[in-house]
């Protein structure tokens, strides 16, 4: 018998294999009594009490298989979170990380005398709330039109022509806005041999906000929708009828059924939304700031871009960066034990795996 | 079996005849619903519709029509002929091609074991998991990142597309939760002949997950043929450009593409030319889409319910 074959079960709720007979090569009692404390129950679970040798012993080819995975968030995630250290020093790039000078929080500071900073920083806001007030109904309105479509193949190929521009790259998707609204796009070309004069869409400053929302909605307003439909498909189909025979019509139904049954979804990707509200979509911006200009399409994301990578002060950029994450994560963490607050299931289970 | 997972995947049902309790549609409420459909069809077709068209149109029509067409009257494939004849389109199409299919492979491994070895209690098991639900939650940032990549010597190298995405925390909370709802008892019985965990998961446990192995892998191939600003940060040698880059550069920013194309005579349009590339970017998702959009609705579910 290999030394890796064993009857202790790694998965915790199997009272069988606990009750199982000896291992033929017999078994220290702190091991058996380390197995019997592996429970589901939580009052039981401590998992503390089983030798770390005696759980290597039974894990090791399991932990192997994380050692890739592990590798490269360690490489690509948790090693660069460290690397932000450089917003606190001023560094160049023939300089290594451990030998820039530290300045503490100049960076940070410097930050709010620059005035493109400042312009991002009141870009993303105002981009984030328009897409907010104005992207986050259409989903819903979306999903309850889909759900009331009756005929069957109807109501599939339209899901299916809603769903397919959110697989479609940024770069697409502002092609085809570019094509068809742009200065010599379908549409002014359209207004031209008419003999009318052409509507700058793509490129006025002042409309911007509504222009990107715009463009957001053509992409992802489909795919927003599959979760609602979900939703929508759970709905006791009783609880309709009781209120159609207490007198509601379609509309109180909507507002008295429908609406609740969705109150925990739509929580759910308020929360996602407001957590998201520092990063409203970089490559959209990043693609459209040359045509706009920076002073209405340049956001925190093309900010860090722009003045770290190609502006060569990487210090500003990454102390950007880092306030920008460190702000995301805990507006997300803030809106997740709201949601738990009133109830709600949020983003994360309080209990993780 | 796939009309089987049709079904469960959709899941989205509804009755086609209406119950007795519910009034009869009335006519503004039916006619605002056409409008809706037809509308949202029309903004999200006619774009790819005269995309199509205009790569195909002949140089009189397009001229004639100030530049787009509905539908080509004389249809020829002069702009595929030309775009093809230079190096730069296949090259970028190579690249691509290349990051896609060895990044999906790559990234399902990672995925695949990482989301496999943290499904079971195991030794590791959920700090390793809390890690990666953390990575979701906060990323390093964009200099960080590139400083990381230049100090690994990946600028300039196409692993750079590669690696930093093998694995997705998104992904990894689809396949995770697969895993999870395998019976522990079938895992057990194997073990009990003396399987290695190995050989459960490559035998056993993978031939139960093929809907979700394929949902995710569509998922990071889509994810990388589409990614342009990585590219755009890493890579300063233009010849190792994808896809998406060169649609951006020759169509968005308006980059002459004869200039670059040397030793190409130029026969079509400049402009259904343009369209060309456009539709070189899109039919791979036009191709995949329809896979993918089999299982997708329950993949996304599962995540983001079990986040």
């Amino acid at each position: 018998m290999s030394p890796t074959t064993r009857q202790e079960t790694l998965e915790t709720s199997a009272p069988a294999a606990e009750a199982g007979p000896m291992n033929a090569r017999g078994e220290t009692a702190s091991r058996r009594r380390g197995r019997a404390s592996r429970s589901k129950n939580p009052a039981q679970s401590k998992t503390h009490a089983v030798p770390f040798k005696v759980r290597w012993r039974r894990d090791w080819q399991m932990v192997l298989m994380m050692v890739p995975g592990v590798l490269v968030m360690l490489l690509f995630a948790y090693i660069p979170i460290l690397g932000n250290v450089i917003a606190f020093q001023d560094y160049q790039p023939y300089l290594t990380v451990f030998e820039a000078p530290f300045v503490g929080m100049e960076k940070f500071v410097g930050l709010f005398d620059d005035p493109a900073f400042l312009d991002a920083f009141r870009n993303t806001m105002v981009l984030a709330v328009t897409q907010l007030v104005l992207f986050f109904p259409v989903p819903i309105i979306l999903a309850l039109v889909v759900d009331s479509l009756s005929p069957r193949r109807i109501r599939n190929v339209f899901q299916s022509i809603v769903y397919l521009p959110h697989f479609l790259s940024w770069v697409l998707v502002i092609t085809f806005f570019q094509e068809f609204l742009g200065g010599a796009g379908f549409i002014n070309n359209m207004l031209k041999l008419m003999g009318m004069g052409s509507i700058p869409f793509m490129t006025d400053p002042t409309t911007f906000p509504l222009m990107a929302t715009i463009q957001l909605v053509w992409k992802d307003a489909g795919w927003a929708m599959i979760i609602f439909l979900a939703a929508l498909s759970t709905v006791d189909v009783s609880l309709y009828e009781a209120a159609a025979a207490d007198g509601a019509g379609r509309w109180r139904r909507l507002w008295h059924v429908t609406l609740p049954a969705l109150r925990p979804v739509i929580i759910l990707l308020l929360i996602l939304r407001i957590g998201d509200i520092l990063s409203v979509g970089f490559e959209q911006f990043i693609l459209q700031r040359d045509n706009v200009g920076p002073g209405a399409a340049e956001v925190l994301d093309t900010y860090v871009y722009y003045s770290g990578v190609i502006g060569g002060d990487w210090s500003a950029g990454a102390a950007a960066g880092l306030a920008k994450g460190v702000i995301s994560a805990l507006l997300i963490w803030g809106a997740n034990s709201l949601a738990h607050k009133f109830g709600e299931a949020g983003l994360f289970q309080k209990k993780v795996g | 079996m796939t009309s089987l997972l049709k079904r469960k995947a959709s899941g989205l049902s509804y009755s086609p005849t209406r119950p007795a309790w519910k009034e009869k549609p009335s006519r503004l409420y039916s006619g605002l619903k056409v409008l809706i459909v037809v509308v949202v069809t029309a903004c999200i077709g006619l774009p790819v519709l005269v995309v199509f068209a205009t790569s195909f149109a002949d140089n009189q029509q397009i001229i004639q029509s100030g530049g787009y067409v509905l539908w080509p009257t004389h249809p020829n494939l002069d702009a595929y002929r030309t775009l093809f004849s230079g190096n730069l389109m296949i090259r970028a199409l190579g690249v691509s091609a290349f990051i896609t299919v060895v990044g999906t492979a790559i990234a399902l491994f990672v995925t695949i074991l990482l989301a496999y070895a943290t499904s079971r209690p195991v030794l590791f098991g959920r700090p390793v998991v809390l890690a990666v639900l953390f990575t979701m939650l906060f990323s390093a940032g964009i200099i960080p990142m590139y400083l990381m990549i230049k100090q690994l010597g990946l600028i300039d190298s196409l692993w750079s597309l590669i690696l930093p995405g093998a694995l997705g925390g998104f992904n990894f909370v689809v396949m995770r939760s697969f895993f999870m709802n395998i019976p522990g008892e079938l895992i057990e019985s194997a073990r009990i002949d003396g399987a290695s965990d190995w050989k459960i998961l490559w035998t056993m446990v993978l031939p139960l997950s093929k809907a979700v192995t394929a949902v995710v892998g569509l998922f990071y191939a889509v994810g990388i043929w589409n990614s342009f600003f990585n590219a755009l940060l890493y890579l300063n040698d233009t010849a190792k450009w994808p896809v998406q880059v060169v649609l951006r550069s020759y169509v968005l920013q308006g980059k002459s593409m004869a200039a670059d194309q040397l030793g190409v005579a130029v026969h079509a349009q400049p402009q259904s030319l343009q369209m060309a590339v456009v539709v070189v970017a899109l039919v791979p998702i036009l191709l995949v889409y329809p896979f993918l959009q089999r299982h997708f609705t329950k993949g996304v579910i599962t995540g983001a319910v079990k986040g």
